[in-house]
């Protein structure tokens, strides 16, 4: 944007942390906050290379949400198979998944959100065929997992990051 | 200071809840990182421990602090904010060298 505020969301981002750490809304820190969510994104523009664009707000909050629902039925799917479970019968496999999506932030939040999740583990995109590398701990169906990871997590991310225009760019 | 005394009963039901659940969960955790047979399937453990389980207690803690002090305390979201940004990738990063060594022994092995 413009030469002051490069970054507006970070921006905004990082005041909202600071009042939050301070547990106040007084002038001070509002000011002390402004100057450094003024400051830190000015000092660090040359750390992040790509533009950040969230296109579509709402289906990432619809996204974080699905996340969150998944987060506690994995919590408890994976607490069971830990406590219950034969160790020998625990069916834990590395899968490829294969991604359309390149933008770095939606798979940076992509990677943030699988590793989140109990019973799945990233471990890297290949370079060749740009297919993610997945460990799942108890595997029972692939293609429900490759179905669930494209249409669940990656479609929506690649609504809010990359935007309908060029989301049929491979 | 006695200040548990001014909290209603159901808010106390609904803390000690979300803290039994927290620990139970966090143990829970401990004991996969303890007994699963491989590497790559103790690395789930602990990622029941660092969810669920933290968000348990912080949800307890917002609760607890919220209705002591009567106003909204809500600096714990930073805590999930930041294990989101850290826990994914020091799981990832460990996985990898898991991958990476067991590559690099399997490479070894074919060579003698």
């Amino acid at each position: 944007m413009s030469a002051i505020l490069p970054r507006p969301g970070l921006s905004l981002l990082l005041l909202c942390i600071w009042l939050l750490l301070n547990q106040t809304l007084a002038p001070a820190h509002f000011l002390l906050g402004g100057i450094i969510s003024i400051a830190v994104p000015l000092l660090t523009q040359s750390l992040m290379p790509h533009k950040l664009r969230l296109r579509n707000p709402v289906a990432l909050m619809r996204l974080l949400t699905w996340a969150l629902v998944e987060i506690s039925r994995s919590c408890f799917n994976v607490s069971m198979i830990i406590l219950f479970r034969q160790r020998e019968k625990v069916n834990s496999q590395f899968i490829y998944i294969p991604l359309d999506m390149h933008d770095p932030y939606g798979l940076a939040m992509l990677s943030c959100l699988i590793n989140c999740t109990p019973g799945t583990v990233w471990v890297e995109v290949t370079p060749e065929k740009h297919e993610l590398y997945l460990h799942v701990f108890d595997l029972h169906d692939e293609a429900w997992w490759i179905n669930t990871i494209k249409t669940r997590y990656e479609k929506p991310l690649m609504d809010v990051f990359e935007g309908a225009a060029d989301a049929g760019r491979t | 200071m006695n200040a548990a005394a001014d909290l209603s009963n159901w808010l106390i039901v609904l803390i000690v809840f979300f803290l039994l659940l927290g620990g139970l969960l966090i143990v829970v955790g401990a004991l996969g990182l303890l007994r699963l047979p491989t590497f790559a399937q103790r690395i789930h453990g602990p990622a029941i421990t660092v969810t669920l389980g933290a968000g348990s207690i912080l949800i307890a803690s917002m609760l607890l602090f919220s209705s002591l002090n009567s106003r909204p305390v809500i600096h714990e979201l930073l805590i999930t904010l930041f294990i989101f940004m850290t826990a994914p990738v020091g799981a990832m990063m460990m996985m990898r060298a898991d991958v990476y060594r067991k590559l690099r022994e399997q490479a070894k092995e074919k060579e003698s």
